[in-house]
C-alpha cells in the first residue's frame, strides 16, 4: 500500500474581517494516491475553490490556513516560504482553472508560456524545451502543434485554450494537479472531450489529479473517489460509485436527487427538492451544519458536530452512522 | 377575437442579422466589407397554449436571440411573429396590448434585479406601467401575494436584492414576471446560473405556477437534463437553425438528427452505465463563415457531398421534424 | 426618534463611516472644510468687521500688520488692507464668492455632463458619436482657456454694466462647460455597462419609456462615481475661479474672491505688506486641500475592489 500523494488534515481557512472572522474551511482531512482521481464537489459556498487554493499556496490574503497540515510526498507544504512554495507550483503540483481566457497571459504566444514553464522548472535547454512543448500539444489534441505554436491565445477557441491550459500544467511533469472547475465554462460537448482528455492524460502521465466541480455528472465520469463539501465542511468521502448509488449522506441524497436525469423520471414530476439554502459562513448553526435542512435529524444533531465516521467503504459526517454505544 | 384552436405563438421563417462590421473609418482605410452575422435563420415553429417548448443547443446557436425576437428587445430582420393569430410587427395599436400578456424571466439572479430599487417596487413595476391596481393598498396586497406564491415572505419587499441569495432572487424575477398576468413566459437558461439543489427549487415552482395558472412557457436551455424534466416539446438549434423539433420523449428516446445524438452523448452519464460514449470532433465553426450546405457536415459522420452543397431544410410535423439530408434519405 | 436613531446607528456602522474614522488625515480634512465652509456660511455674522460697509472703514488704519506683530493690534485680527479693511472678514466675504461660485459651477457641470453622458451612453448611435467627438475636441483645450473663452465671449457681447451684474453667472458657467466632460464620460461607460444588464432588458420587457428607464433604472446605479468626481471637481473650480480672478477676469472687484484678494494683496508683496496676499493665498490653499483630501477618501473608500 503505497504512501498517498497529498495528505490534508484537518484543514482549516479563515478570513478576518471587520465584523469577525470566518471559517470557510473547517477541520477537513483526505488524501489523495499517486495516480488517482479525486472529486471534491459542493454548491457555491462550501469552500472546494478555497481547499484547492490551500494546497496550491495561491489563498488570497486576507484568507489564511489558520490550522492543520498539507502534505504533499510527506512535506509539509503548508507553511513554506514562497520562495518554496513557488517552485513546488508549477513543478510538482500543476493547476487548471476555469477561465481559460485568463489562465493565458495574452501577449505571450502560446509556445512562449510554455517553454518558460519548462524551463522554470526542468533542466532542459531552449531546444528540448520548445520540443517538449510541441510533444504535449500534441498529446492534449490541438492539431498540427507546430503551426499553432507561435500564436497567441485569442486566435484559439474556447475548448483549445483549455487544452493550451491543460499542457501547461502537465509541461513540468507534476504529480498532481488541482483542476478547478475545468469544463464549467465550456460547451457541453468540449466538455466531453475535455474530461476523456484529463481522464487520459492521467493515466498516461500517472498524475493524481483533485477535481474541484459543482457538476456530479462530470465527477462520475472521471473520479475514482469524490468527496462532498458543505458549508466548508466535509460531508461524505468514498468511492464514486459508492457516492453516486448509494449516498449515506442526508444532504449527498438530497443531492443526487435533484439533480434531473434524463430518463429517469416522467416529465413534469417533481425533482427532489431540498428546502432551504446553504447557511452563510456567518450563521453556521452549532451541530451538523446540515441539521435545518435534514429530514433525519435528532436531538444529536443540533448540538454535537459530526465526525466523520466509517460506513462500509465510505465515509460520511452524520450521526446516523455512530455506533449505538457512543 | 383570438383564435382558440390556433397556437398561441407562431414563429414564421424568423431570422435576425447582427451588423458586427468594425467601424466605418476603419472598414474605408483597409478596404473591408460589412460584415453580417445571422445570428438567427429561417427559424419557424408554434407553441401551443398551455404547453412547454424548450429550445437547446450550445453557446452561439441563437436561442437566446430567438426569445428576445419573440418579446421585443431585438427586431425581426426576416418572418414574421404571430401571437393569439396575430402579428406582432403590424402596426397599429395591436402590439402593446399583445405584448403585456408575454413576459420573460433571465438567467443572470445578479444582473436581472436593479439592485437599488426594494424588492417590492421591482414586482410592483409591471403592475404600475399596466395600472393593474387601482389603489396603493391593492398593489401592496398583490405584491404581497405573488411573494407569497413563489416561497418568499411579504416582509421581503422591503429589501434590497443584494441581500437574497441566487435562488431566492430568481423567485424575484419570477414574482415580477407574473404581476403582469402573463399568459406567456420565455425563460432564458432561468436555471443556468443556479446551484443543483437551487435549481431543483426553481425547477418545481415553475412546474406548479404553470399548472396552478395555466401558464405557456418557452425554456431556452443548453442543459438537455433539465429539459427532459420540464418539457413538452422540445427544438435543437444549431448555428442559427433549427435542426430538429420534436415531442421531448420521442426526442429523447430517440433522436434522430446527428447532433441531438452527439449533445446526448455529451452528457455526463450520471448512472454509470459504464457505456462507452465516443466524445465528438470539433467545435462550433465561426458563426461569421458558416460552411456551406449543412452547417453540421464537418463535424457529421454521415456527411456526404449533398451535405456539403445543400442547406437541408426542417422536414416533418411540429410533433416531429428534423433538417438532416440523412434522415430524408434514410441512411440513418 | 428611535427610528433615527436606529438610522444614526447603522450610518455609523456603515463601511463609509468605518473608514472615514480610520483615518486622521481624512477626519482632519473634513474639519477643515467644515470650518471653511461655516466661515464663509455664517460670513455676516460671525467675521470680525464688514469689509464691504465702507461707513465703518478707518483709512488710518490701512495696512496694519497682524495681531502678533508689533505694531499689529488685537482688532484686526490678521491685519488690514491698503484701505483698511479687515484681511480675516475679507477672507471670509471672499471664500463665499470662491465656494458659492465653485459649487454652482460642479452643479452646472455635474448636470450637464450626466445628462449628456446618459444619453450618449444609452441612445448610442449617431447622437453618441458626436457627443463624444465635442467632448475630444473640447479636452483638447485646457480648461482655463475654454474658461477665458467663454468670459470674453461675454464681455464683448454684454454692455459693460450688465457684465458686472451678471459676471459671477457667466463665471459659473464659464466654469461649468469647462468641466462637464469628465463627468460625461464616466457616466457615459457606467451606462454602457448598466445598459446590458439583464434588469434593463426586464424593463423594456415590461415596456417603459426609455427617458424613463434611463431616469429610473440606469441614473441611480452610475451615480457613484460621479459623487467623488465632483468632490475633487470643487478643489479644481475654486482653483479655476482664483485664477480667473487673479488675471483680472473672473468676478468684479466689487465682490472679491480668494483670487481676487491675492492678486490685490500680490501689488503690495514688494512693499512689505505680505499679510495682504498670504493669508488669503493660505486659505485658498487650506480649502482645497482639505476637499481634494476628502476626495481621496471618498474615491477609496467607495471602490469595492479596495476593500
Amino acid at each position: 500500500m503505497s504512501a498517498p500523494l497529498l495528505e490534508v488534515k484537518d484543514l482549516r481557512v479563515e478570513f478576518p474581517t471587520r465584523r469577525g472572522t470566518l471559517v470557510a474551511v473547517d477541520g477537513v482531512s483526505f488524501a489523495i494516491d499517486p495516480g488517482e482521481v479525486l472529486g471534491v464537489v459542493g454548491e457555491s459556498g462550501a469552500g472546494k475553490s478555497l481547499t484547492g487554493m490551500a494546497i496550491i499556496g495561491l489563498l488570497e490574503p486576507p484568507g489564511r490556513i489558520a490550522a492543520g497540515e498539507i502534505r504533499l510526498e510527506g512535506e509539509r507544504i503548508d507553511k513554506l516560504p514562497p520562495e518554496r512554495m513557488r517552485r513546488i507550483r508549477g513543478r510538482r503540483i500543476g493547476a487548471i482553472f476555469q477561465d481559460p481566457l485568463t489562465s493565458l497571459n495574452p501577449l505571450y504566444t502560446i509556445g512562449d508560456q510554455l517553454v518558460e514553464t519548462i524551463l522554470t522548472h526542468l533542466d532542459v535547454d531552449k531546444a528540448q524545451a520548445r520540443s517538449r512543448a510541441l510533444k504535449l500539444l500534441a498529446e492534449v489534441g490541438i492539431p498540427a502543434p507546430e503551426g499553432r505554436v507561435d500564436h497567441y491565445p485569442h486566435q484559439f477557441s474556447g475548448g483549445m485554450r483549455q487544452r493550451v491550459v491543460i499542457a501547461l500544467a502537465l509541461a513540468a511533469e507534476p504529480r498532481l494537479i488541482v483542476a478547478d472547475e475545468p469544463t464549467t465554462a465550456l460547451d457541453v460537448s468540449i466538455q466531453a472531450q475535455i474530461i476523456a482528455l484529463l481522464k487520459r492524460l492521467a493515466r498516461d502521465h500517472g498524475v493524481a489529479v483533485m477535481l474541484i466541480t459543482h457538476d456530479m455528472g462530470v465527477i462520475a465520469e472521471t473520479a475514482d473517489r469524490v468527496a462532498v463539501m458543505y458549508a466548508g465542511r466535509l460531508a461524505e468521502l468514498g468511492p464514486v460509485r459508492e457516492v453516486i448509488h448509494e449516498p449515506r449522506h442526508p444532504y449527498t441524497a438530497g443531492l443526487m436527487g435533484s439533480i434531473p436525469k434524463i430518463g429517469i423520471l416522467q416529465r413534469h414530476a417533481r425533482l427532489v427538492q431540498i428546502d432551504g439554502a446553504m447557511p452563510r459562513l456567518n450563521a453556521i448553526p452549532p451541530g451538523c451544519a446540515f441539521n435545518p435542512r435534514c429530514p433525519k435529524r435528532f436531538a444529536r444533531c443540533t448540538t454535537e458536530r459530526p465526525e466523520l465516521l466509517t460506513v462500509g467503504n465510505a465515509r460520511a459526517s452524520c450521526w446516523l452512522y455512530a455506533d449505538e454505544r457512543r | 377575437m383570438s383564435a382558440d384552436n390556433g397556437p398561441l405563438v407562431r414563429l414564421i421563417e424568423v431570422g435576425r442579422d447582427f451588423d458586427v462590421s468594425r467601424p466605418w473609418l476603419n472598414r474605408v482605410l483597409e478596404g473591408a466589407s460589412r460584415q453580417l452575422l445571422r445570428a438567427v435563420e429561417d427559424v419557424s415553429f408554434e407553441v401551443a397554449k398551455g404547453e412547454t417548448l424548450a429550445l437547446v443547443g450550445e453557446s452561439g446557436c441563437g436561442k437566446s436571440t430567438v426569445a428576445r425576437l419573440i418579446v421585443g428587445l431585438y427586431a425581426l430582420s426576416r418572418g414574421r411573429i404571430e401571437f393569439d393569430g396575430m402579428d406582432l410587427a403590424a402596426p397599429g395599436t395591436e402590439a402593446p396590448a399583445l405584448r403585456r400578456r408575454m413576459q420573460m424571466i433571465f438567467q443572470d439572479p445578479y444582473a436581472s434585479l436593479n439592485p437599488r430599487w426594494r424588492v417590492r417596487d421591482i414586482v410592483a413595476e409591471p403592475i404600475r406601467v399596466l395600472g393593474l391596481s387601482a389603489t396603493p393598498e391593492a398593489e401592496r396586497e398583490r405584491v404581497a401575494e405573488l411573494l407569497r406564491q413563489v416561497g418568499l415572505a411579504p416582509e421581503d419587499g422591503e429589501k434590497y436584492p443584494h441581500e437574497f441569495s441566487g435562488g431566492q432572487r430568481q423567485r424575484i424575477s419570477i414574482a415580477r414576471a407574473l404581476s403582469g398576468n402573463p399568459e406567456f413566459l420565455v425563460c432564458d437558461e432561468p436555471t443556468s446560473a443556479l446551484d443543483v439543489s437551487v435549481q431543483a427549487q426553481i425547477l418545481n415552482l415553475m412546474t406548479d405556477l404553470q399548472e396552478r395558472l395555466g401558464l405557456t412557457y418557452l425554456f431556452i436551455s443548453h442543459n438537455l437534463a433539465v429539459v427532459s424534466h420540464i418539457a413538452d416539446r422540445v427544438g435543437v438549434m444549431y448555428l442559427g437553425r433549427m435542426v430538429e423539433l420534436a415531442e421531448a420523449e420521442r426526442l429523447f428516446a430517440a433522436p434522430r438528427h446527428p447532433y441531438t445524438r452527439m449533445l446526448m452523448d455529451a452528457i455526463p452519464d450520471l448512472q454509470m452505465t459504464g457505456k462507452a460514449r465516443t466524445p465528438v470532433a470539433g467545435e462550433v465553426p465561426n458563426p461569421l463563415a458558416p460552411p456551406t450546405g449543412c452547417a453540421f457536415h464537418p463535424r457529421c459522420p454521415h456527411a456526404n457531398d449533398r451535405c456539403r452543397a445543400e442547406r437541408p431544410a426542417l422536414l416533418g410535423p411540429e410533433t416531429g421534424a428534423v433538417a438532416c439530408h440523412a434522415v430524408a434519405e434514410k441512411r440513418i | 426618534m428611535a427610528a433615527v436613531s436606529g438610522w444614526l446607528r447603522r450610518a455609523w456602522d456603515h463601511d463609509l463611516a468605518w473608514s472615514f474614522r480610520r483615518s486622521p488625515v481624512t477626519i482632519l480634512a473634513a474639519l477643515l472644510t467644515l470650518a471653511c465652509v461655516g466661515g464663509a456660511l455664517f460670513a455676516p455674522w460671525i467675521a470680525p468687521h464688514n469689509p464691504f460697509d465702507s461707513a465703518t472703514l478707518n483709512l488710518s488704519d490701512g495696512f496694519s500688520p497682524p495681531a502678533w506683530t508689533a505694531q499689529g493690534s488685537a482688532k484686526y485680527l490678521l491685519g488690514t488692507d491698503d484701505q483698511g479693511r479687515d484681511v480675516l472678514s475679507t477672507i471670509m466675504y471672499g471664500a463665499r464668492i470662491s465656494l458659492g461660485v465653485g459649487l454652482a459651477a460642479v452643479l452646472f457641470s455635474a448636470l450637464l455632463g450626466v445628462s449628456l453622458g446618459l444619453l450618449s451612453g444609452y441612445l448610442g448611435g449617431r447622437l453618441d458619436a458626436f457627443i463624444m467627438r465635442v467632448a475630444d475636441i473640447q479636452l483638447s483645450f485646457p480648461a482655463i482657456l475654454i474658461a477665458l473663452l467663454i468670459d470674453g465671449v461675454a464681455r464683448v457681447a454684454l454692455p459693460h454694466a450688465l457684465h458686472d451684474e451678471l459676471a459671477i453667472y457667466v463665471l459659473v458657467l464659464a466654469i461649468g462647460v469647462s468641466g462637464w466632460v469628465q463627468y460625461a464620460r464616466t457616466v457615459r461607460g457606467s451606462t454602457l455597462v448598466e445598459k446590458n444588464k439583464e434588469y434593463v432588458q426586464a424593463a423594456r420587457v415590461i415596456g417603459r419609456h426609455p427617458l424613463a428607464i434611463m431616469l429610473r433604472h440606469v441614473l441611480p446605479n452610475v451615480m457613484g462615481p460621479v459623487l467623488v468626481i465632483a468632490t475633487i471637481h470643487i478643489a479644481t473650480a475654486i482653483i479655476t475661479e482664483a485664477t480667473l480672478s487673479f488675471l483680472g477676469v473672473g468676478v468684479p472687484p466689487t465682490q472679491p474672491s480668494l483670487g481676487t484678494l491675492v492678486r490685490i494683496g500680490n501689488d503690495f508683496l514688494i512693499s512689505g505688506e505680505w499679510w495682504i496676499t498670504l493669508f488669503p493665498g493660505l486659505a485658498l490653499v487650506v480649502l482645497v486641500l482639505s476637499v481634494n483630501l476628502l476626495g481621496d477618501w471618498l474615491r477609496d473608500a467607495l471602490n469595492p475592489k479596495l476593500r
